[in-house]
């Protein structure tokens, strides 16, 4: 038989698609539970290196079951939400930032000039983390996210317990230039964070990462990080990530109504 | 046996694809800023490759003429989404480095190039080898690139730093140029230049 008639080139492109796909979908679901582990792995990871109790040489599931404590809060009034108020989607364990704020039942629209961070749809809920060491709540780890220059930027900072001090800071996933905004990976810059100051004593907001270095003769010192040179949309994106969401509209009613509790 | 050793040597320096072809140049341009995602990547073209040539050189007497291009791309999309979903679950963070770039391996042109130039028209085994040949001698000039962008521009070889950047209170200054795409075009152009003047093609002297 010619390889040319209308019959064989039918068959041969059913049993091309046939053998393709079945192969592809095998892959696909053989491999789904181990891609999945990973990605929750890497979440859990992110949050351990945040509140800095990430030990290389333990479990990640046991270290997070040890140190942290997850709750669901309420941003608009701060509240944490009871257990028997978890739905399927406000749950500590399978909250998805990208999908609440995605689903316009959970979020909101920002208008144009309440949305510093450029995110466009906020969710109404969010997760945050508590470093607990032995029963003790020492450190309080926040989500945070908002455009750089070419990404949406996905970042954790850890606040201490007297919720002023920043302990840590972190982006989990970004896009931006290697090298240059790519720089927010750099060690020695997420340092430079470590024992800043977000708000000052009236509890106003204070923290800002400004172009260039920060000039230590200054009293603003200690509510100043270094921008990250040659980045200036990246380090001006970042700051107002920052300030969005420890603004009122991100989880500045959270914070005051932690200090009141004390 | 002299001939299925030339099939398979010839690829990886006299007929080096991205050298002498200039194909795959996209890919090489993208992902070779670090020297381990270089590595990932030409491993899965290079198991795309072999497997491709060697599934369409199986079914070439059956192939009908008018949808040879759909079938040959449907067996190299299905491969490459198989070697996407192999890196996600055994090498987590390097496929978010990766990203895309890997989904793309069903546009690089070598694959196409292969498929039509070689497995179309011989045994199986012969283009097995033509496409473990093609594969290397890409991987070759991305590990290269890769090897040189990574040091120069980060100063590190496979996240190791080899040289103390002033970042971190050593002397070296990394040059930052090295991580933007634009340099692979230059190490690619120097190599070029150094390969063709080394094996220069006959008839390419003027």
């Amino acid at each position: 038989m010619s390889t040319d008639t209308p019959r064989k080139t039918v068959l041969v492109a059913l049993a091309v698609c046939l053998v393709c796909s079945v192969l592809v979908s095998s892959a696909a679901v053989g491999l789904r539970g181990i891609q999945e582990k990973n990605r929750e792995q890497d979440q859990l990871k992110n949050i351990l290196i945040a509140g800095d109790v990430l030990d290389n040489k333990k479990d990640i599931r046991e270290l997070y079951d040890e140190y942290i404590q997850a709750d669901i809060v309420e941003l608009r009034t701060g509240k944490i939400l009871a257990k028997g108020e978890y739905t399927e989607v406000l749950n500590p364990e399978k909250f998805e930032i990208k999908i609440v704020a995605k689903n316009p039942e959970y979020s909101r629209k920002l208008d144009a000039e309440e949305d510093l961070a450029q995110i466009g749809q906020q969710p109404n809920y969010m997760v945050i983390y508590w470093v607990k060491v032995q029963g003790q709540k020492t450190k309080l780890i926040l989500p945070l996210f908002g455009k750089g220059l070419w990404s949406t930027m996905y970042g954790l900072i850890a606040l201490d317990q007297d919720l002023t001090t920043v302990k840590g800071f972190t982006f989990y996933e970004h896009g931006e230039t290697p090298g240059l905004g790519g720089e927010v990976d750099n060690p020695t810059w997420k340092r430079s964070w470590i024992g800043k100051k977000a708000f000052d004593e009236s509890g106003k907001l204070q923290i800002e990462v400004i172009k260039g270095k920060v000039n230590h003769a200054d009293s603003q010192t200690q509510y100043q990080v270094d921008g990250l040179s040659g980045a200036t949309l990246t380090t001006r994106g970042i700051n107002n990530l920052v300030q969005f969401w420890l603004s009122e509209n991100g989880y500045g009613p959270f914070i005051a109504r932690q200090r009141g509790m004390r | 046996m002299g001939k299925l050793k030339k099939i398979f040597k010839t690829p990886i320096i006299l007929e080096n694809p991205i050298v002498f072809q200039v194909l795959g140049i996209c890919s090489a341009l993208a992902v070779t800023s670090k020297l381990e995602t270089s590595i990932v990547m030409a491993l899965a073209v290079t198991f795309v490759l072999m497997f491709s040539n060697l599934a369409i050189s199986l079914i070439r007497k059956h192939i009908p003429g008018s949808i040879r291009i759909i079938v040959e791309m449907t067996i190299i999309a299905s491969l490459v989404i198989i070697a996407d979903q192999i890196i996600k679950a055994f090498a987590y963070n390097i496929s978010r480095q990766l990203s895309v770039y890997v989904g793309l391996i069903i546009t690089n042109c070598i694959l196409m190039g292969r498929a039509e130039a070689f497995a179309l028209h011989n045994p199986p085994l012969d283009s097995l080898l033509d496409g473990l040949g093609n594969g290397l001698g890409y991987s070759l000039v991305l590990l290269i690139v890769g090897f040189f962008r990574e040091l120069i521009g980060s100063g590190k070889l496979l996240g190791f730093q080899i040289l103390p950047v002033n970042t971190e209170g050593g002397w070296y200054l990394p040059n930052g140029l090295f991580l933007l795409p634009a340099s692979a075009f230059f190490l690619i152009g120097i190599l070029i230049w150094l390969l063709r003047t080394l094996w220069p093609k006959p008839g390419q002297e003027d």
